[in-house]
């Protein structure tokens, strides 16, 4: 397929001409959402060729443009940003036919641009995925801040403005404020932005600046929602559910954790990490987080609230992984971004279809509905199985090395947190399916008759995703080997 | 002709000026200003070239060589400052065709445009010529025509604004009159190489300490008070809210960064670095009005509710980082101030066009006004929206490379409390900023379909400005390059 | 010590402090210019004073060849027989003088506008009308 740079390129670019054509073709909705699939599917196939280059033990690199000197606008795939490309690029044709299907269903109003953000939204986490350097990181990081805004914003009611507000701010604030300072930090003590096996922060400042500068780093980066800076997670839920899926499940809050492993990883080098006085720190932090998530998300009444906060926690148990600062929580955290994507956007799909066929949000009134909607609260039950951490779901794996990894580390109670969100979790995870299942169904219901199935589009989506879900339970192996070769020393 | 070059950048728009009043017909006058100010940026571009090429260039007016004769004296700063002028002004009188003539009532035009190229004349003096006298009179010449054009601005505060201005702007004219005569005084020259050579020996001696510390501060004060530093910056918000819109997109771009060039002069090349850091401590007089002017000016801006005053107060926040980075005084923070001139001048020229193309249509920039704009003139928001991005510092805008060296040049000394401001700032930026596109967006009207997007002779200007803030932002090796090596002139440390 | 020798400075400065007063403290807008008016003409007193030189004449070359030609410039130190006042300060005074004038045709031609769009010159009032729009 040509010069390996070139494909980098094209797999970045080419959701940017998806965009393209999605504006071009936006009088006929059948050929616009066909261009939308198509690219997506175009570009899932380049991340493969990627990926067989990675696997090979090649390192793609790209250098574009130089911004100042020494500072390069630069993409390099290595396994970490393999992880994360396969997942969003596998996640986003499923999830454009499971929007077809909502928007259509939900009668959206605005479909072109939706899917227009949606496709650059993509370039942009491709953009996370491979950059080759801090500075390239984030700029495509905020890239996809900006560029998810309309999508947060889509129905422009005062509740959308202000939720947009929570989410710019937020994201912003912590992006500006506190990242950017240490990204420039780094430089001025470093002399350098690119990502090294090892890191590059080793021995250029005092442990009490580097351990400032990874508080920095960990707090700054606002997508992992590391509590109190998780606001912007649940405000973004206005949102369509297929943003909210992809976007919030996957896309946007996935670049946030990858960007705080590849910064521990890359940038600091667990060596550095383990000596860090901070480190340890910011592990309780994201334990908190965890358990303070799940807390929150028991007392959500509404689905979409409730998963969010569950999103929240889960984020933090990447962070976790990372601040373990040993192999197996590195393995465990990078894991975990692919089998918590496959598991949540399945709950919200799930979630989004009960809205379309049900128009039903609330938990509280859910009774029943698995009857009718059988295909849908079944997907329900494998995601809420993958996030809680139980087989025969992917979630299992990753669990089981962030436990392996806190063994390591001698930190049992960090352990008992991990076990105490579980057991969290499958409370509030699985009392959906179960009163769906085995409740009766309301007696003032609206909608007692003509209930169905979610929208067929969407159903296929669902399907896909639980079936990846329970397929990574028993094939896990690709993303442990890329992780492997991220512990080991990329393709060195 | 390339011999005389230097003397042509000034003389050209001098003369063409009476031309274009002579002319008194609005568009034989427009050609001739546009001429004018195309040829100065033809020629701006070649002296660039050619110092970054050959180094200092100096040219004796009339064969005299100084310090009997005046000389212009082109170096790197000098040479990127009237880069940045000229390109501006190239830009903004193809603007100032449609918006002067929708705006200014049409017998005055002429004048306007003479107007306008004197005030190109004056500023372009001031960046090259080399003699501390020569300064005041660009300096009245550029201040004189800026009051007038101000004044055309259609609303009747656009006169007090101007008058305003006039005093404000002549009392620090005046100021500088007095640190010249002091200088001249204890030194008896007036060219600014001699200066620089005769002031250390002066203070050294002993005797003329004080009168030097006097003059010193006279000019800080003129100039500061011709820059708008805070809190001398009074007269900047109303000049900026009520004159014409093609007038504050120029003026806002040109004429505070070259009084920050002059700044730059004064302290590093006519004082030194020595004594205007270590004798007179500036760092601690500027750094903390620099901080406070991010603060305070960023939270005004907040509160406005005309756009056009709102970005008045935001350029008085901004010309805080450009006078911050000069307060540190580090090779690193002047050459983040120099960038920042350049950087600043593209974003803000293009967000009062983009006012401008407003106005044009809908005759007014309040913020209740604008709802519904995102949608009744994409072009225009879109252009407010890039530049936006741009005023909060969003990586790959030349923003971002504005506070990537001003960061950098304030965590290299440990100064992280400056950098902590200099984010707070941008995150201002992003709140006031905001404000305006969510009431574009989500706001709904009813006269929807009857805004017609702004005419292309406004919209191709401003784009280019938004391009051009996007282009630099990210190849921005050339610039950056031109304002270390200018800041390495300035501070005499040569690489 | 006050040398009375130094008297014109404190012309200069009491002339300067009395038009800064003026400028400040008037709401009259013309008052405002006379103020800045007369505080421009200080610092003009001022450079003139800086190139007088007592005693000194006119700098015209002196017919006489005795001299040599020689032009003192610097007439505190140099020990010529004819002593020049510095032409220099006088020279760029006439630059000032003429900046002046045109900084006050320009102001009083604002006023005149102001005074045909307001109806008054005081500054209070014109912020009035204007807050009462």
């Amino acid at each position: 397929m040509g010069d390996p740079g070139m494909i980098v390129l094209f797999t970045v670019l080419l959701p940017v001409v998806g965009a393209g054509l999605v504006l071009l073709l936006r009088k006929n909705e059948n050929a616009r959402e066909a261009a939308t699939l198509v690219t997506g599917v175009v570009t899932f196939a380049h991340v493969l060729a990627l990926l067989r280059l990675v696997r090979a033990g090649e390192t793609p690199r790209l250098d574009i443009v130089q911004i100042v000197p020494d500072v390069w606008l630069s993409f390099e795939v290595e396994p970490l940003g393999m992880v994360f490309a396969l997942v969003a690029g596998f996640l986003w044709p499923i999830t454009s036919l499971y929007a077809i299907g909502y928007m259509r269903g939900h009668q959206e109003e605005n479909q072109t641009r939706f899917f227009f953000f949606f496709a650059i939204a993509i370039a942009g986490a491709m953009g996370v995925a491979f950059s080759g350097n801090l500075f390239t990181l984030f700029v495509f990081y905020e890239f996809l801040t900006f560029c998810t805004v309309p999508l947060v914003t889509h129905h422009q009611t005062e509740e959308a403005k202000k939720s947009g507000r929570i989410y710019l701010g937020i994201l912003l604030t912590t992006s500006v404020g506190l990242q950017l300072v240490a990204i420039i930090w780094t430089w001025v003590l470093a002399g350098t932005l690119d990502f090294r096996t090892g890191g590059i922060l080793a021995g250029t400042a005092s442990t009490g600046v580097l351990s400032a500068i990874l508080v920095l780093y960990v707090y700054g980066v606002g997508k992992a929602a590391l509590m109190p800076f998780h606001r912007w997670l649940p405000a973004a839920m206005v949102a369509p559910t297929p943003v909210s899926a992809l976007l919030h499940a996957v896309a946007v809050v996935k670049a946030g954790v990858f960007t705080v492993l590849k910064i521990a990883v890359y940038v600091f080098g667990i060596d550095l990490l383990q000596t860090l006085t901070t480190t340890t720190w910011l592990a309780w932090a994201a334990a908190a987080t965890i358990i303070l998530g799940s807390l929150v998300a028991f007392q959500k009444d509404n689905l979409k609230a409730r998963l969010a906060y569950s999103t929240i926690s889960q984020l933090s148990y990447i962070v976790l992984g990372a601040m373990l600062a040993n192999e197996m929580g590195i393995i465990g955290g990078g894991m975990h971004i692919a089998m918590h994507a496959f598991g949540k956007i399945t709950l919200f799909f799930a979630a989004g279809g009960i809205m379309v066929a049900a128009h039903e949000k609330k938990i509280s009134r859910m009774h029943g509905l698995g009857r009718t909607m059988p295909i849908t609260f079944g997907a329900f039950l494998i995601g809420s199985l993958s996030i809680i951490g139980l087989p025969p779901a992917g979630g299992a794996w990753s669990k089981w090395f962030l436990g392996m990894g806190t063994l390591e580390a001698d930190q049992l109670g960090l352990l008992a947190v991990l076990m105490l969100s579980s057991l969290l979790g499958l409370y509030y995870l699985l009392e959906v399916p179960v009163k769906a299942f085995f409740f009766k169904p309301l007696e003032d219901a609206h909608h007692k008759d003509g209930i169905h199935e979610s929208p067929t589009p969407s159903l296929i989506a669902i399907c896909i995703t639980a079936a990846a879900t329970m397929g990574l339970f028993l094939w896990p192996d690709l993303f442990y080997e890329l992780m492997q070769m991220v512990v080991a020393g990329g393709a060195q | 002709m390339s011999q005389n070059l230097p003397a042509l950048l000034v003389v050209v728009p001098m003369l063409l000026a009476p031309i274009a009043a002579l002319l008194n017909r609005s568009g034989p006058a427009w050609v001739v200003a546009a001429g004018g100010s195309w040829f100065a940026f033809g020629a701006a571009v070649q002296l660039l070239r050619r110092v970054m090429t050959e180094g200092v260039i100096v040219y004796s007016l009339g064969g005299w060589a100084a310090p009997i004769g005046i000389e212009y004296r082109i170096d790197m700063v000098s040479a990127f400052v009237t880069v940045i002028v000229t390109s501006i002004a190239a830009v903004g009188v193809i603007y100032a065709r449609v918006s002067v003539a929708d705006e200014i009532s049409e017998d005055r035009h002429a004048l306007f445009y003479a107007a306008f190229l004197l005030n190109v004349c004056g500023l372009l003096g001031i960046a090259i010529t080399g003699d501390v006298f020569n300064v005041f009179v660009f300096l009245e010449i550029s201040s004189l025509s800026a009051y007038s054009m101000i004044a055309l601005g259609h609303d009747r505060r656009a006169l007090t604004a101007a008058f305003q201005y006039l005093i404000m702007g002549s009392v620090g004219a005046t100021f500088i009159v007095i640190g010249i005569g002091l200088l001249f005084v204890m030194t008896g020259t007036l060219g600014m190489m001699d200066l620089a050579q005769r002031i250390p020996e002066v203070w050294a001696s002993g005797e003329g300490d004080r009168t030097i510390a006097v003059a010193f501060t006279f000019l800080t004060v003129g100039v500061t008070l011709k820059l708008a530093l805070f809190p001398l910056h009074l007269w900047l918000p109303n000049a900026y809210t009520y004159a014409p819109s093609a007038v504050t997109g120029y003026m806002a771009a040109t004429s505070t960064k070259v009084m920050v060039y002059l700044l730059m002069r004064f302290f590093f090349t006519v004082f030194g670095e020595q004594f205007s850091f270590d004798r007179m401590q500036l760092d601690m007089v500027l750094m903390p009005l620099a901080l406070v002017a991010i603060l305070a000016m960023s939270l005004v801006a907040i509160y406005q509710t005309n756009v056009k005053r709102l970005l008045a107060f935001s350029s008085v926040a901004q010309i805080g980082y450009m006078v911050l980075g000069i307060s540190l005084g580090s090779v690193l923070g002047v050459a983040a101030g120099i960038i920042h001139l350049f950087n600043h001048a593209l974003m803000k020229g293009a967000l009062f066009m983009a006012m401008g193309c407003v106005m044009y249509r809908i005759g007014s920039v309040r913020i209740e006004d604008m709802k519904g704009l995102g949608k009744a003139m994409p072009w225009t928001m879109a252009a407010f929206v890039g530049a936006g991005l741009s005023m909060i510092g969003v990586p790959l805008t030349v923003g971002f490379i504005s506070k990537w060296y001003l960061v950098q040049a304030a965590l290299a000394q440990g100064s992280w409390f400056v950098a902590a401001i200099v984010m707070v700032g941008s995150l201002m930026a992003l709140i006031y900023i905001w404000k305006v596109i969510e009431v574009a967006y989500f706001e709904r009207r009813e006269d929807e379909d009857e805004i017609q997007e702004a005419p292309l002779s406004l919209l191709v200007p401003t784009w280019a400005l938004v391009a051009a803030s996007f282009w630099f932002g990210i190849d921005a090796g050339t610039t950056s390059q031109v304002a270390i090596s200018a800041a390495e002139t300035l501070l005499g440390v040569m690489p | 010590m006050i040398s009375f020798t130094l008297f014109n400075y404190w012309a200069v400065i009491v002339l300067m402090m009395v038009g800064f007063y003026t400028l400040i403290s008037r709401d009259n807008l013309v008052k405002k210019l006379i103020g800045l008016n007369i505080f421009q003409t200080s610092v003009i007193m001022m450079y003139v004073s800086i190139g007088k030189i007592t005693g000194g004449t006119a700098p015209i070359l002196m017919e006489s060849g005795d001299h040599g030609g020689e032009v003192a410039v610097d007439a505190g130190h140099a020990a010529v027989e004819v002593l020049y006042s510095n032409p220099i300060p006088h020279v760029l005074m006439l630059t000032a003088i003429v900046v002046g004038v045109a900084t006050l045709a320009l102001g009083l031609s604002l006023v005149v506008r102001i005074n045909e769009a307001y109806g008054t010159i005081e500054e209070d009032e014109i912020a009035r009308k204007d807050n009462a729009r």
